[in-house]
């Protein structure tokens, strides 16, 4: 986060279908290693906003620069160089676990040597040596979401957005999950969080809240609290939405 | 009539080798509002299907007001109402026709249940003749909270209703459930969300099939054996990298935007954490000592019962 | 009922905000009967006919022998009077009766011609088409063999006449069969698909929780698929009068009480498939694979029956619009009336009692 080398620079994005207007001028850059919260309730703008960053729709006007490349017509640059992680789509789980290493590994345009490399790395990392001719669907989902993370960045990309990535798992998964995040970032590789969690956003260095398309907040999320003299997030949205 | 509106008995549920549910047992009593509380994949879904009579369990006996939910199903499906974790509700018809339909299927109207239903459903009356499925999440989840309320239920079985659900409408949601345990009705009620079981009057921690613990809130958090340091700086990894070499951690993890970590015996002097961070090279150290939370009970008891296993 | 008649409300609110439904519904009849209106060839072999020789002389013996040696008859019986014709077709085995003119030998003797009429069981126009023309070869080859011996040339007359369907008219016979096929679809499909939408959406789960009885779960489900159909079913009717011109020569009650009975048997095999899986996906799999591909290729509607091998011949026997197929071109070709097909409607009955049986018993009161 110390660095400053800003990799998505958005300027002014609107998006609008016919007379909606899903993202109101937003503006924000974020910076290289650091991890970013994309913050706001269901409908807010947030997969609009997402969409157009990751190259899968094109954005009414405004700036934007995502790994260096436009957003308006370099989309097939910007998908070769970020990775996606969702919660609900992420994994084949009727393929096992090399499987689809190897499936991701050859649709991000890895060497088979690369490709044979990065799984033993990956197995060995998890610790999931044991079940990699398992198919994914018998896994438990803590181990499905960090083998999730890890296939998304398997091309080390610049940046790698998660959408809702630790909703719903144990608290000790969660923190191991939040752990691969760290050290993910601390490479370098800068991680673009969405969520409508808000205990989530406490692990973010900074935050954004999106009410009705608009930003309504960005900052580090101690400064967030402290600003609206509240002890969590998830009140500071709630003031916010109170506001609106 | 007994004051337990729900008795378990060491049920036991498996799928194949999967053993979804361990030997629970625990009462619910009239009127209370009780909290189960777990990741994904704990067994709460399982729990409430067998309490909805929609599963038979392996062993053990549920009663639901004195209802056997086995060989009384029927009367069961009368009195209780139920709310899954996924949207249930048709999409494809409106509000109204949906709140109209689950009422006749119980033979009731909503008229006869609406002062029930009033506070919430006022909030969403202006759309009664939107499709179901064009609502939002927070929406969706007060009109199938009106759906499963409008028979009058003494008793109500929520799965995971604020799980995908954004803030605010999950603050109303349990402003709700307040105001319907004041009108004299059992809720049992899911969440995978640790910082939903302070407003229960009581929660059961459930992980792996097991209940771990279940207590008042403030008990279990209270139960904690030992102080929980909470550390932050300016870079965070490396700080979690360097608590791990501490001398006398037990253990180290992360909690938003501090570590948590608790100690043995050694390194409890003051200042000596601080000094030895900042030997380290880190900035902006701040250390504290706090109450533990729900959360980091629940740590605890996972760790533990991982000891166990 | 007041739970129930709330139950089919809400179904037909689901039937009619689907577009899609309701294109399946309304949209494939029509298209069905004007593709049907093409027809698929077939070969003759073993047809059973009979033969009303006024005559009995030594020509008509000669003939009948040519005939019956030629491999593709076979004679049923002799007939003795005109008035036997009709119930004999009415019975359905034969497919073509020849009637030789008295004083048949005669006549060829003297005046150089005699007149035979065949008469074909047109309802299966292709077969009776054939069944004509191979007829018409064999008298034509006997003619030839007179004419090379003798030098008085003779002629014999074949007057043909198309029984049940004179314009020979291929929509005809496959009025029965897309009827058929649009109920199986129309019912089993879309029950099928209906019940397993509920598990998917898991609404299921909510309807299992609350106080309905399965049976009223079931019916609620079927009721308003029952109407359709049948409304579809007697829209096909009349597209095919009106468009087409197929007859209705039987009681129209007849015809709507079988067509009643045969939505009964889809509906509950449509029952049955959503109790076996989940998914609406493997539900279509099953109505499409399991009951459209057997209903177009093993009903008759199509290939004969009876050309088929054996084995295949018996599993034609299992299935349920075979027997409605029979009857309903029985009724609206031939005009029969109960007496001809009450063994069918016995047959599909007892079919349909099976799976309604079989369905409810496996419809689980509880998940999984």
């Amino acid at each position: 986060m110390s660095e400053t080398e800003p990799v998505i620079i958005v300027k002014d994005l609107v998006k609008k279908f016919g007379s909606f207007i899903a993202n109101d001028h937003l503006s924000f850059e974020v910076y290289k290693g650091e991890i970013f919260g994309f913050l706001g309730a269901n409908g807010a703008g947030k997969t609009t906003a997402i969409r157009i960053l990751c190259g899968l729709s094109s954005p009414t006007s405004g700036e934007i620069m995502v790994a260096g490349y436009n957003a308006y017509n370099e989309a097939d640059k910007i998908k070769k160089n970020i990775g996606y992680m969702s919660q609900k789509f992420s994994l084949y789980e009727d393929l096992t676990v090399t499987e689809n290493i190897r499936l991701y590994g050859g649709i991000y345009g890895l060497s088979r040597k690369e490709i044979r490399s990065r799984t033993a790395e990956l197995l060995e990392k998890l610790e999931i040596a044991s079940v990699k001719d398992t198919l994914i669907r018998d896994l438990p989902l803590g181990w499905r979401q960090k083998l999730a993370f890890s296939v998304a960045i398997i091309h080390q990309p610049g940046i790698v957005f998660l959408d809702e990535p630790t909703g719903g798992v144990d608290p000790i998964t969660r923190r191991q999950f939040w752990e691969m995040i760290y050290v993910t970032a601390h490479e370098g590789i800068t991680v673009f969080v969405t969520t409508h969690y808000l205990d989530e956003a406490e692990y973010c260095d900074r935050v954004t809240i999106m009410t009705d398309g608009k930003i309504m907040a960005l900052d580090t999320p101690l400064n967030l609290k402290k600003q609206f003299e509240v002890n969590t997030i998830n009140e500071v949205f709630l003031k916010l939405a109170r506001n609106t | 009539m007994q004051d337990q509106a729900v008795i378990i008995r060491q049920v036991s549920k498996s799928y194949g080798n999967t053993r979804a549910l361990r030997d629970i047992s625990f009462q619910v009593g009239k009127g209370e509002l009780f909290g189960l509380i777990g990741p994904d994949g704990a067994g709460k879904t399982s729990l409430f299907r067998i309490l909805t009579t929609l599963l038979l369990p392996d062993q053990g006996s549920v009663t639901i007001e004195g209802y056997d939910v086995v060989k009384q199903y029927r009367k069961i499906r009368n009195l209780a109402g139920y709310m899954p974790g996924r949207f249930s509700l048709y999409q494809d018809l409106s509000v109204e026709e949906n709140l109209k339909f689950f009422a006749t299927i119980f033979g009731t109207t909503i008229k006869e249940n609406y002062h029930l239903i009033r506070d919430i459903y006022v909030q969403i009356e202006p759309f009664k003749d939107r499709l179901a499925g064009k609502l939002s999440g927070g929406m969706k989840q007060k009109l199938a909270l009106c759906c499963c309320l409008v028979h009058k239920p003494a008793i109500l079985v929520l799965d995971e209703p604020t799980t995908g659900v954004d803030a605010i409408s999950r603050k109303e949601f349990w402003e709700m459930l307040g105001r319907l345990k004041a009108e004299g009705i059992t809720i049992l009620v899911s969440t995978p969300y640790m910082d939903e079981a302070s407003l229960c009057d009581r929660i059961a921690l459930i992980e792996k099939g097991s209940i771990m613990a279940i207590d008042r809130p403030e008990n279990i958090s209270g139960s904690f054996s030992k102080p929980i340091w909470a550390v932050r700086s300016r870079e965070m990894y490396p700080l979690l990298i360097d608590l791990r070499q501490y001398p006398g951690v037990e253990k180290v993890y992360l909690f938003g935007q501090y570590i948590h970590l608790t100690l043995g015996n050694e390194g409890q002097e003051p200042g000596r954490m601080k000094k030895f961070l900042e030997d380290k090279g880190h900035e902006e150290v701040e250390i504290k000592v706090i109450t533990p939370g729900i959360e980091d009970s629940f740590i605890e008891l996972m760790s533990q019962q991982k000891r166990h296993e | 009922m007041k739970k129930f008649i709330g139950f089919i409300i809400k179904e037909f609110h689901h039937i009619f905000r689907d577009n899609r439904t309701l294109v399946i519904l309304f949209g494939m009849p029509v298209v069905q009967l004007l593709l049907f209106g093409y027809v698929i060839t077939n070969e003759i072999k073993d047809a059973r006919i009979a033969i009303l020789d006024h005559s009995k002389d030594i020509v008509t013996r000669e003939i009948t022998v040519k005939l019956l040696s030629s491999g593709y008859f076979i004679l049923d019986r002799n007939l003795s009077d005109d008035s036997e014709i009709h119930s004999i077709f009415q019975q359905g085995k034969v497919k073509e009766v020849i009637v030789f003119e008295p004083g048949f030998a005669d006549k060829l003797e003297k005046t150089g011609r005699a007149g035979v009429q065949i008469l074909a069981d047109a309802s299966e126009p292709n077969t009776a088409k054939m069944l004509v023309n191979y007829t018409n070869g064999i008298l034509m080859g006997y003619v030839q063999s007179l004419n090379r011996l003798q030098t008085q040339q003779v002629q014999i007359q074949a007057e043909v006449k198309m029984q049940y369907n004179p314009g020979l008219k291929g929509v005809f016979m496959f009025v029965p069969g897309i009827i058929a096929m649009l109920l199986t679809l129309i019912s089993a499909l879309m029950t099928s698909i209906s019940l397993t939408r509920e598990k998917e959406l898991g609404t299921m789960e909510v309807l299992l929780a609350s106080p309905l009885r399965p049976i009223q779960i079931i019916l609620g489900k079927v009721t308003p698929y029952l109407l359709l159909s049948f409304i579809n079913a007697m829209m096909i009717i009349l597209i095919g009068h009106f468009v087409f011109g197929v007859p209705v020569h039987g009681s129209l009650i007849l015809l709507m009480s079988v067509t009643m009975l045969f939505i009964l048997t889809a509906l509950s095999l449509g029952i049955l498939i959503s109790t076996i899986t989940d998914s609406q996906q493997v539900a279509m799999m099953l109505s499409m694979v399991g009951l459209m591909l057997p209903t177009i290729l093993l009903s008759g509607f199509i290939y004969p029956i009876e050309n088929m091998p054996l084995w295949l011949q018996v599993i034609c026997q299992a299935m349920p619009p075979k027997w409605f197929i029979i009857m309903i071109k029985d009724i609206m070709l031939k005009g029969s009336g109960i007496e001809y097909i009450w063994k069918e409607i016995l047959v599909l009955s007892l079919m349909t009692l099976f799976f309604i049986a079989l369905s409810i018993k496996k419809f689980k009161i509880r998940l999984a």
